[in-house]
């Protein structure tokens, strides 16, 4: 049986039979990916940034970037060990939220979370010392690459569980609440957790209590290696709420600009006590899941298109040159800046040792 | 100088692999993020996509050769302005060569992933007795209660309430959320009258989704709020096990001592009555096994208000285990409400010479009848309330076996790999020259509750049973 389904504009077919035709997934991925790349919300046009959004966009996701590759690198070095998630391709989502949020607002994510710490201003070294196992990392190496806190930052983890963030982010917007501020909690998880029991008791309990939360659901199209196709039955994400009565709109998340308006609509909106709010970010990791995993679920062809025509630093670079904001040269300045930046802190972790075998049964508990 | 592109390792086990292809030539440009080489292992094919930006001015390992170690370089690329002659040649021997070796010295553990790997655990590792013990060995022992205090009969139903209530009116920062107990007062009572007066902002009634409301209060508590999270029944609590042991108890570990998580999980443990296997079982022994939690298991009322009340105090995350038949059971509570009892010291609940007796929660009742059968045929047993089960006060116990040699734990929970396993494991380690008998554990049946009334009985502990292992112990007949 095949159901035709026009959400989120694309002709999608899925196949309901007990076998899968591989080449219908592969054009059902295609057409997802498709959705990607362009503004959902046709209604809402997207707002052009002035220079120094750009300037500061640009350079925070070329940081996110080119931290990620180091780390890459470094993991192939054999200095990063165990599991490591790489945020290449998805930069535009984390920094055009941030750009949204004030001081005070919190943020919690996946374990896919480097790219969330540096938005939240973290310091790249302590990020790549971690990543590294050692000393100086933000967890003194007890944490690694997917459990990474920082109170001053109000980054609330990197959280290894699939799903384990909805309630957990539900829980900080709860706070928020409970003392009366006015924070709001950016909740991020990804589109295979959003098919997992917890994230809808959150749902209803948000929604319940008004929480001042905003679900940042970021398809990347791949629940590991599982498209999304072949594992959901409805595939328009922003509309997981509904039966809560959550409202939600799919955003590009390849685009700065719109990530960064339909984040400060949603927070706005949650500040002023309306409510939770679901942002469906369509966006797309160019990497594996993890380092190990090598993506045959998926063509080359794919991730060559989304690459060459809608990368969310290409995006701004082209159009900071386009609109005379800066020149090859000044771009080139960024450029060798954030190499500089990624390069100390690839350095630093590199000499810093790792924690002191004393460090082994400290920090269990807060000895009171 | 130039950059070299190592032989990336693509897993953590990852330690050679085929090049297998090429697909960029000496003299190309290339940019961040460019696919340049495919890699083969024993697994999967992977791309290698470069990382650095210029001209790649020398592939130093040829596509098709096999085994090439991690690290080796197998490129050189040259930066802008940068004199591509400059390029050292290849390495013409073998790729593993000695300037590799040198690398993964220098590089600090780079590329010998064993040499950087932690230190092997000792052979025997440091359990309850070492770091853990720590804390116990500086416990403070139970306070006085002061001179003029009224002593008033409490169920532990009342007693809980109160110190919930006396811990809400001090702290604004301390709330109660679960299944029915605000409006409801609790679904055995225990909440009774917290609405009324703290009203719903800290009463919080939740939909019955234990998974999600578990997650919601370990998320505020991390911002230093001080949840109280009641679970209707342990069991229930199955549903949100993963909060409790990943968010709540690893946190502060994972985060390097950052993030605390100040919550208490609370509500009632182990066998009630005549509600078979999925509504009777005692989670003593799962909670206990995990670093991070603080695990609380009292019989009187007033051992329950004055743990509760540390509970709440305590910046940690601890599991406080009820038991329903225990709630309406009353006894001697101090009128004081800054009633606080350390955490992690057992009480000794009835002194005595011949036999250790040790037991929390309801096995306390089957432990103390026993020993007043015991004492009408000449056996004097101690009976020991553990009270904390994690971290366990293996000193009160140790010092107790070691003036009566004999010791029988007493627990309704299942046997293996229980409180009492742990218990005895510990005895025979730590007192094993002064025992006359083997350490001895009572529990409950090795199996599923089962339902029919003569069944149950059967299932659980009881006094005779405790009253026949301490006879054992005993070599009395």
């Amino acid at each position: 049986m095949t159901v035709s389904d026009d959400r989120a504009g694309a002709a999608i077919a899925v196949d309901l039979g007990n076998t899968v035709d591989r080449d219908d997934v592969a054009e059902d991925v295609a057409n997802i990916v498709e959705t990607a790349g362009r503004s959902v919300k046709s209604e809402i046009s997207v707002p052009e940034f002035d220079a120094a959004q750009e300037r500061h966009a640009y350079r925070e996701m070329l940081l996110i970037r080119r931290f990620e590759e180091k780390a890459g690198q470094l993991y192939g070095m054999g200095f990063i060990g165990g599991f490591c998630h790489l945020y290449i391709g998805q930069e535009a989502v984390v920094t055009g939220m941030q750009m949204a949020t004030k001081s005070g607002d919190q943020m919690i994510t996946t374990y896919r979370d480097h790219g969330h710490m540096l938005a939240c201003g973290m310091d790249p070294k302590g990020i790549m010392a971690e990543l590294a196992g050692r000393r100086s990392g933000y967890s003194h190496g007890k944490g690694g690459s997917m459990h990474m806190f920082s109170v001053e930052a109000n980054f609330f983890g990197g959280h290894g569980i699939v799903g384990a963030s909805a309630p957990l982010g539900s829980g900080l917007a709860f706070a928020n609440k409970y003392r009366g501020n006015d924070n709001v909690s950016l909740t991020f998880f990804g589109d295979g957790s959003a098919n997992q029991g917890q994230v809808y008791e959150a749902f209803n309990m948000a929604k319940l209590w008004t929480l001042p939360v905003i679900y940042v659901i970021e398809n990347n199209k791949y629940a590991m290696g599982t498209s999304i196709n072949r594992s959901s039955s409805t595939i328009d994400l922003s509309q997981r709420g509904a039966s809560f009565g959550i409202p939600g709109e799919q955003v590009d998340g390849m685009d700065v600009r719109a990530v960064k308006a339909a984040g400060e609509r949603a927070i706005q909106r949650a500040r002023a006590g309306e409510g939770p709010y679901i942002l469906e970010m369509l966006t797309y990791r160019y990497r594996g899941h993890s380092m190990s995993d090598p993506a045959k679920y998926r063509t080359k062809e794919e991730v060559q298109k989304m690459r060459t025509e809608h990368d969310p630093i290409e995006q701004v670079r082209v159009r900071m040159l386009e609109r005379d904001i800066a020149g090859e040269d000044e771009l080139k300045d960024i450029d060798k800046q954030v190499r500089a930046i990624v390069n100390e802190a690839a350095e630093f972790a590199q000499s810093d040792p790792e924690p002191d075998d004393s460090q082994l049964y400290t920090d269990v508990l807060v000895e009171s | 100088m130039a950059t070299e592109i190592l032989m990336p390792a693509l897993s953590p086990t990852m330690e050679e692999g085929t090049l297998a292809k090429w697909l960029v030539k000496e003299g190309d440009e290339v940019r961040s993020g460019d696919v340049i080489a495919e890699i083969e292992t024993d697994k999967a094919t992977m791309e290698v996509e470069a990382v650095d930006e210029g001209t790649l001015v020398k592939i130093l390992i040829a596509e098709g050769t096999e085994g090439v170690k991690v690290n080796t370089p197998i490129a050189m690329i040259a930066g802008e302005g940068e004199d591509a002659s400059a390029v050292r040649q290849p390495i013409s021997t073998s790729p593993q060569g000695e300037e590799v070796a040198e690398r993964s010295e220098a590089g600090e553990g780079v590329g010998a992933k064993s040499d950087s790997a932690p230190p092997s655990p000792q052979p025997s590792p440091p359990r309850g007795e070492g770091a853990e013990a720590a804390p116990a060995a500086i416990v403070m022992a139970d306070p006085e209660v002061p001179e003029g205090i009224e002593m008033i009969p409490t169920t532990m139903r009342e007693a809980l309430r109160d110190a919930m209530a006396e811990e809400m009116r001090k702290d604004e920062d301390v709330f109660v959320m679960g299944e029915e107990v605000a409006e409801y007062q609790g679904a055995y009572k225990v909440t009774q009258g917290l609405l009324d007066e703290f009203g719903a902002r800290r009463v919080i009634d939740t939909p019955i989704t234990e998974h999600g409301f578990c997650g919601i209060g370990v998320g505020a508590a991390f911002t230093g709020l001080k949840p109280i999270v009641e679970f209707m029944t342990w069991n229930f609590a199955m549903q949100a096990i993963d909060h409790i042991i990943n968010s709540a108890a690893k946190t502060l570990y994972m985060s390097g001592g950052q993030m605390r998580c100040p919550i208490v999980f609370r509500g009632a443990n182990g066998a009630a009555s005549r509600v078979a296997a999925q509504h009777s079982q005692c989670f003593s022994a799962w909670y206990a096994h995990i670093p991070g939690l603080k695990v609380i298991a009292p019989s009187t009322a007033s051992d329950a208000k004055g743990l509760l009340k540390a509970a709440i105090r305590d910046p940690n995350p601890v599991v406080f285990l009820e038991n329903e038949i225990l709630y309406g059971q009353s006894s001697d509570v101090p009128r004081h409400d800054d009633w606080v009892l350390p955490i992690g010291k057992a009480r000794v609940a009835r002194a005595g010479a011949d036999v250790t007796i040790v037991s929390f929660a309801r096995g306390m009742t089957y432990a103390l009848e026993a020993a007043e059968v015991l004492a009408s045929e000449g056996i004097d047993a101690e009976v020991i309330d553990l009270r904390t089960l994690r971290p366990l006060d293996m000193a009160t116990v140790i010092s107790s076996v070691k003036k009566t040699n004999r010791i029988v734990t007493v627990e309704e929970a299942w046997p293996v790999c229980s409180v009492g396993t742990e218990i005895c494991a510990a005895v025979a380690r730590d007192a094993f020259d002064y025992l006359d008998a083997p350490p001895t554990q009572v529990s409950g049946a090795d199996v599923p509750m089962p339902y029919a009334a003569n069944l149950e009985k059967l299932a659980l502990p009881n006094a005779g049973v405790v009253a026949d292992a301490v006879r054992s112990v005993c070599y009395a007949k």
